[in-house]
């Protein structure tokens, strides 16, 4: 009962670094959301810089978080700052490559037909092409946040906010009092975390994917 | 109501378009996909493109209304020239159906139908009672169909809102490609009918693409044939494109059967009836017999108390009744006055006497319709044409005189 007695004994230092946790997730997935509009807004039309772009999302999700963490020390030091470009950055890749795709798929009978009834081209993009890209975009965002729950573990390693500084501090005082648990709330924590995000992620797939294009009513 | 008499209430009547010397050259393509197009489409009139795929129907409709623009020349929608107005400007003036009604499947029906006069600044009042009316004329229930997404129509009542759509705003020109390419042959069938209907209410400047030649004849008033490489091989009537092809391209376009085809132009009332020999139920055989026999007919048609045709007997079947009895033929050959020559003839196939019976609307016999009434106005109709030389509209290409002689072959 060590771990019992070890959240009781720090909750409010756990529920501080979950919520410092969740708001870094939260906040740079809502900047890679806009992010990845705007970039995939620019390429869809074009296969060649949409075939770029999901390239260099891959080639992105290849790089270890924790060697793009260490490199950012130099030019942004320590803290929240590398933390969230970190987060940001990975947060965007599958984000984008969703958005491409789901963007390039929109009917270009339907788009034709929009412009056709004198819809603007921005409006086209906001009313017409990114609801129906939605659900796909949305799925993207889903995988983003699972994904960066985790990176955002990673980047106590510069000292950032989370939950990720229970698990390096157990890890390098593994053997020592209270680690073990130290780790185990971190990554509890960031399991449940990750959990409750995507609930609220889902709802908000109900609520903004229209019934039309709903696959099951 | 404050909506329909804003600006836009002088732009809801039809207006002529012209496309004065038009050509598209696409890019990297070697020759212009429309050539020197010089065409007048009159305000209030159906008018058909049609022609072989690739000839340049599509890209023709879309420079009217400029989602393509013309590489050169002018167009004109009535007295205006248009072809420096604000795209979208202009598209939201001209409603415009493609296949399968182009629906924005995340909006419902009467979302889909409110985008234009939205854009133009309506009041919601007069928008939603604008949804109900659009959706009456289109036949179907607005109560039904309003709050409905795309996805939960079929093929037909889908193109049915696109039409809606199009018309929301009272646009004076309608532009349709295809519209009707994707939906099974009764379907088609219905809503050419129903297009001839609402078009009769509307009034509209319209023009319509298509590949299917008795489309064209069944909904012109004008039909555009394009040849092979987009120039154009005759702009007429289409009676008068039935009657005399311009050349062996168009006649082959024609297909075989032009004669036939002719017979959905005509009306049986617009035809010279035959005057059959009635009688009523209580008369006596013989009598009825004795009257036939003065005439050269060989049938009598007996019709009830309102004039109504319940039966038709030959001159052998009267001399064995006693009276004439009330009891009803089911199998009347009967053709409406509004029916075409070719729903006249496919009666008179289907009855042995070679002949039916024409009703007026309160379904009362008003004569006889026969091979030889067919025959003589096919002949008619042929020769109606040859003497009357009207006007046709403007309709050529400028650009290619070399192209513009058609290969016989
Ligand atoms: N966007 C485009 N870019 C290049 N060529 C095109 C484009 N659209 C159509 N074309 C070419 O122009 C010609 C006419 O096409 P189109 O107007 O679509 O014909 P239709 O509607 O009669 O089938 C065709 O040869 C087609 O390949
Ligand atoms: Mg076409």
């Amino acid at each position: 009962m060590a771990l019992l007695s070890f959240v009781i004994d720090r909750s409010d230092q756990i529920w501080f670094a979950s919520w410092q946790h969740l708001s870094l997730v939260v906040q740079s997935l809502t900047l890679a959301v806009a992010l990845s509009l705007i970039l995939a807004f620019l390429v869809y039309n074009s296969q060649k810089l949409s075939a770029v772009a999901n390239g260099l999302s891959a080639v992105g999700l290849t790089i270890p978080s924790f060697a793009l963490i260490g490199l950012l020390i130099a030019p942004l030091g320590f803290g929240v700052t590398p933390s969230m470009v970190v987060v940001t950055f990975f947060a965007v890749l599958p984000i984008l490559r969703n958005a491409v795709v789901g963007l390039s798929g929109v009917d270009k009978a339907i788009v034709e037909s929009a412009r056709g009834i004198g819809i603007g081209r921005i409006r086209t993009m906001l009313t017409i092409e990114l609801p129906l890209a939605w659900p796909v975009i949305l799925t993207g965002v889903r995988i983003s946040a699972q994904m960066t729950m985790g990176i955002a573990a990673v980047t106590a390693y510069v000292l950032g906010p989370g939950l990720g500084s229970f698990i390096f501090s157990g890890l390098s005082r593994l053997g020592g009092a209270n680690s073990l648990e130290a780790v185990v709330v971190g990554v509890v924590g960031v399991i449940l975390l990750a959990f409750i995000l995507d609930l609220f992620l889902v709802g908000i797939g109900r609520l903004t994917i229209s019934r039309g294009i709903r696959v099951s009513n | 109501m404050s909506a329909t008499n804003t600006t836009q209430s002088n732009d809801q009547a039809s207006r002529t378009i012209l496309l004065d010397k038009v050509t598209k050259h696409y890019p990297g393509q070697l020759k212009p996909a429309v050539d020197g197009l010089m065409l007048e489409i009159p305000a209030g009139k159906i008018v058909m493109l049609v022609g072989p795929s690739g000839c340049g129907k599509t890209t023709t409709l879309k420079m009217i209304n400029r989602l393509i623009e013309p590489t050169s020349g002018r167009i004109m929608l009535g007295d205006e020239d248009v072809t420096d107005l604000d795209g979208d400007k202009l598209r939201r003036r001209m409603g415009y159906v493609i296949q399968a009604g182009g629906l924005f499947p995340h909006m419902t029906v009467a979302a889909n139908i409110a985008i234009v006069p939205k854009m133009l600044g309506w009041s919601k009042d007069a928008i939603s009672k604008r949804i109900d009316e659009l959706l009456d004329l289109v036949s179907l229930d607005p109560a039904l169909y309003r709050d409905r997404y795309p996805k939960e129509l079929s093929g037909g009542q889908q193109q049915r809102v696109g039409v809606a759509r199009a018309l929301a705003a009272e646009p004076p020109v309608l532009l349709m490609d295809e519209p009707f390419g994707a939906v099974d042959p009764i379907t088609r069938q219905r809503l050419q009918d129903e297009l001839i209907r609402i078009q009769e209410e509307v009034q509209k400047t319209i023009v319509f693409v298509t590949h299917d030649f008795d489309e064209a004849v069944k909904l012109g008033d004008l039909i555009v044939i394009f040849g092979e490489d987009g120039q154009i091989v005759q702009y007429d009537s289409p009676e008068r494109i039935l009657a005399q092809p311009a050349n062996d391209f168009v006649a082959d376009f024609i297909g075989a059967g032009a004669g036939l085809k002719q017979l959905t132009l005509a009306r049986v009332r617009d035809v010279q009836l035959a005057d059959p020999v009635t009688a009523s139920p209580g008369e006596k055989g013989a009598d009825v017999l004795a009257r036939v026999q003065q005439t050269n007919h060989d049938y009598v048609v007996i019709t009830d108390g309102r004039g109504r045709p319940i039966s038709w007997l030959s001159r052998r079947q009267l001399s064995r009744l006693d009276t004439i009895d009330k009891s009803k033929n089911p199998d009347l050959p009967l053709v409406a006055e509004g029916s075409t020559l070719n729903d006249a003839l496919d009666a008179m196939l289907a009855s042995r006497l070679g002949a039916a019976l024409v009703t007026n609307r309160s379904k009362a016999l008003v004569g006889m319709i026969t091979f030889d009434i067919v025959m003589k106005s096919i002949n008619q109709l042929r020769a109606d044409v040859q003497t009357a030389d009207d006007e046709s509209p403007v309709g050529t290409n400028t650009g290619s005189p070399e192209v513009s002689e058609v290969p016989n072959d």
